[in-house]
């Protein structure tokens, strides 16, 4: 492998890439929702309720949602009482799902501008003239959409603990925030999601005709995390550890899948459509 | 002198489309050599296809002494493509675009900067180096793709339609820029182009690709000799003996083809073979014609090639 040339189709990317207001927009704006907005909203909310004349801590409809609850989430809140379980229940637990969209949907935009996308400016040709193998080709396209997306996720978390922390400080007087859980989630499931949105966009960017095409095909990858809200709004399962541990290993298994078939199907004579 | 291109009944098929049908040429070391066709003749497939960018449906290739198949990598590493488009990464600026392929051709580390600040004086872009290449011309981003191309100093370069979309004046400079390349640094080109009086210019030896087949190869001069066989003949005669003239070459049908015309002055008649001059010039001798001068027109690689097309087209 010639690391020289990987890491210079990864500079080449990440530059272009960050020069793409397109493809940046997405990834400034929903970190600045979820992890600087929706903090502040879900603390404050329940103040701006009680300033109207409802008591906050007439949290009936929260209680019934909890009751649903698996038995070891309701323990998980056993510390907590009153408004408190409310800040936990959203900021803890609700996120996280949410939060793993980011490095899904940062890899996948990543990865149509850098396959897709290129094809579309007409850049790959020029690309698939030097001396890389196709091998490199494919790993470094692959790693220029994996480690942005591991550090937006990170930058993106550390953004979170400083903001969920400091929006609950009133509520909860101390930190709270990362639980075991999240600490599991950045470190085994966080690195395994780009390769989700990677290798289906592999797969995608092949036919696509530009990155528009690519990127609205490619988005529907987020589907199964949606799922996942879903699963613990309605009680199904919330995001334990040991929940958090298989999540990670089915996405792991996934991408292994997902790779090795874009691998063998990646030939550079197909990036031009021959 | 050892071919460093050989092609042996090369074909590619797409589906049921046969972009390179059995082609078969070799190309010398230090030449330029022109691959000539219309749109869609097989030209830009034939070059990836030399580059092992894409495989071969059957047939066999060799360049630079290398299989393009097996050996890809190592063949592009020794090989330069300029590609019909640019192909330059119009976000970036001139110089990360050219240190980004420096590294991706393995150009020693400590010879980067050197090459790039010597390539983009050569082709006069030093100046702009830091600008984004959106903001450059059509001819700046062609002559930074050449620039591209030759970063690593290849042994051979592929020029794809090098002067396609350039004003006269930006193709002229690159064609200058391509004659320099040759005769300095001795390197061989292998030049695709539909602009045949490029070719004419540039070109030692020149293909010509119909439909993905080969049908004619050989110097310009060989290939006018063999495809044009009508011949245009300027003819300067006394003034007074014009009218004569022309009753003379209207006599002559099986020789002079179609009406003479008499454009500037002299006269002109299309002879329908190169070997019929003498006898033209024998019969005006002989009817007491004083002849000042009998020049023919040299025919060039434009009318090879409509002469060619019109056969194929005939044959169809």
């Amino acid at each position: 492998m010639n690391k020289r040339a990987i890491f210079a189709i990864i500079r080449k990317d990440l530059k272009v890439v960050i020069q793409n207001k397109g493809v940046m927009l997405p990834i400034l704006i929903l970190p600045l929702i979820l992890f600087v907005i929706l903090p502040w909203l879900v603390t404050l909310a329940p103040s701006l309720v009680n300033i109207a004349g409802v008591s906050a801590n007439n949290l009936e409809e929260l209680q019934t949602l909890i009751q649903r609850m698996p038995a070891g989430f309701q323990q998980e809140l056993a510390g907590y009482e009153g408004i408190q379980i409310l800040a936990v229940f959203f900021l803890v637990y609700m996120m996280a799902p949410f939060f793993l969209i980011l490095p899904l949907m940062v890899s996948s935009v990543i990865a149509a501008d850098s396959f897709a996308g290129e094809k579309e400016r007409k850049t790959m040709e020029a690309l698939l003239y030097s001396p890389t193998t196709d091998r490199e080709l494919f790993v470094a396209k692959l790693l220029s959409g994996w480690l942005a997306a591991i550090a937006v996720a990170l930058v993106g978390f550390a953004l979170y603990v400083v903001m969920a922390n400091a929006a609950a400080w009133s509520l909860m007087h101390r930190i709270f925030f990362p639980n075991t859980m999240w600490l599991v989630l950045i470190a085994w499931v966080v690195p395994a999601l780009p390769g989700l949105g990677l290798g289906v966009m592999v797969l995608v960017s092949a036919r696509a005709q530009g990155f528009q095409d690519a990127n609205q095909t490619g988005g529907l990858v987020v589907l199964p995390v949606i799922l996942l809200v879903f699963g613990q709004i309605s009680g199904v399962m919330y995001f334990s550890v040991p929940l958090v541990v298989l999540l990670g290993l089915v996405i792991w298994l996934l991408d292994g899948l997902l790779i090795w078939f874009g691998s063998c199907s990646f030939r550079r004579g197909r990036l031009l459509g021959a | 002198m050892d071919p460093v291109i050989t092609i042996n009944q090369l074909t590619r098929c797409f589906k049921e489309t046969t972009a390179v049908s059995q082609l078969s040429l070799e190309v010398h070391a230090g030449e330029i050599f022109g691959f000539l066709g219309h749109n869609g003749a097989g030209k830009t497939t034939t070059v990836r296809l030399l580059n092992g960018v894409i495989e071969p449906t059957s047939g066999s290739m060799r360049v630079l002494g290398l299989d393009p198949q097996m050996d890809g990598p190592a063949l592009r590493a020794r090989t330069g493509v300029l590609t019909e488009t640019p192909s330059m990464d119009e976000r970036l600026t001139a110089w990360d675009n050219l240190s980004i392929y420096a590294d991706l051709y393995g150009v020693p580390r400590s010879q980067v900067r050197q090459r790039i600040d010597e390539l983009l004086a050569e082709f006069d872009l030093a100046d702009r180096a830091r600008e984004k290449v959106a903001a450059y011309s059509k001819g700046m981003k062609q002559r930074l793709a050449l620039a591209r191309a030759l970063l690593h100093r290849p042994e051979l370069l592929f020029l794809d339609e090098a002067t396609s979309g350039l004003d006269p004046i930006a193709a002229h400079h690159v064609n200058d820029l391509i004659l320099r390349m040759a005769r300095r640094e001795k390197r061989t080109v292998f030049l695709c182009t539909h602009n045949l009086v490029e070719a004419q210019k540039l070109c030692g030896r020149v293909a010509v690709l119909e439909h993905g087949r080969l049908v004619a190869l050989g110097t310009p001069a060989e290939l006018t000799r063999q495809f044009v066989r009508r011949l245009d003949v300027e003819i300067e005669v006394s003034e007074d003996q014009v009218p004569v003239t022309l009753d003379l070459l209207r006599s002559l049908p099986e020789l002079v083809l179609g009406e003479p015309a008499k454009p500037n002055g002299a006269l002109v008649v299309t002879i329908n073979q190169r070997e019929s001059i003498p006898e033209v010039l024998a019969c005006l001798a002989q009817n007491q014609i004083r002849v000042y001068r009998m020049a023919p027109q040299e025919a060039n690689l434009e009318q090879v090639y409509f002469n060619l097309h019109e056969e194929k087209e005939g044959v169809q």
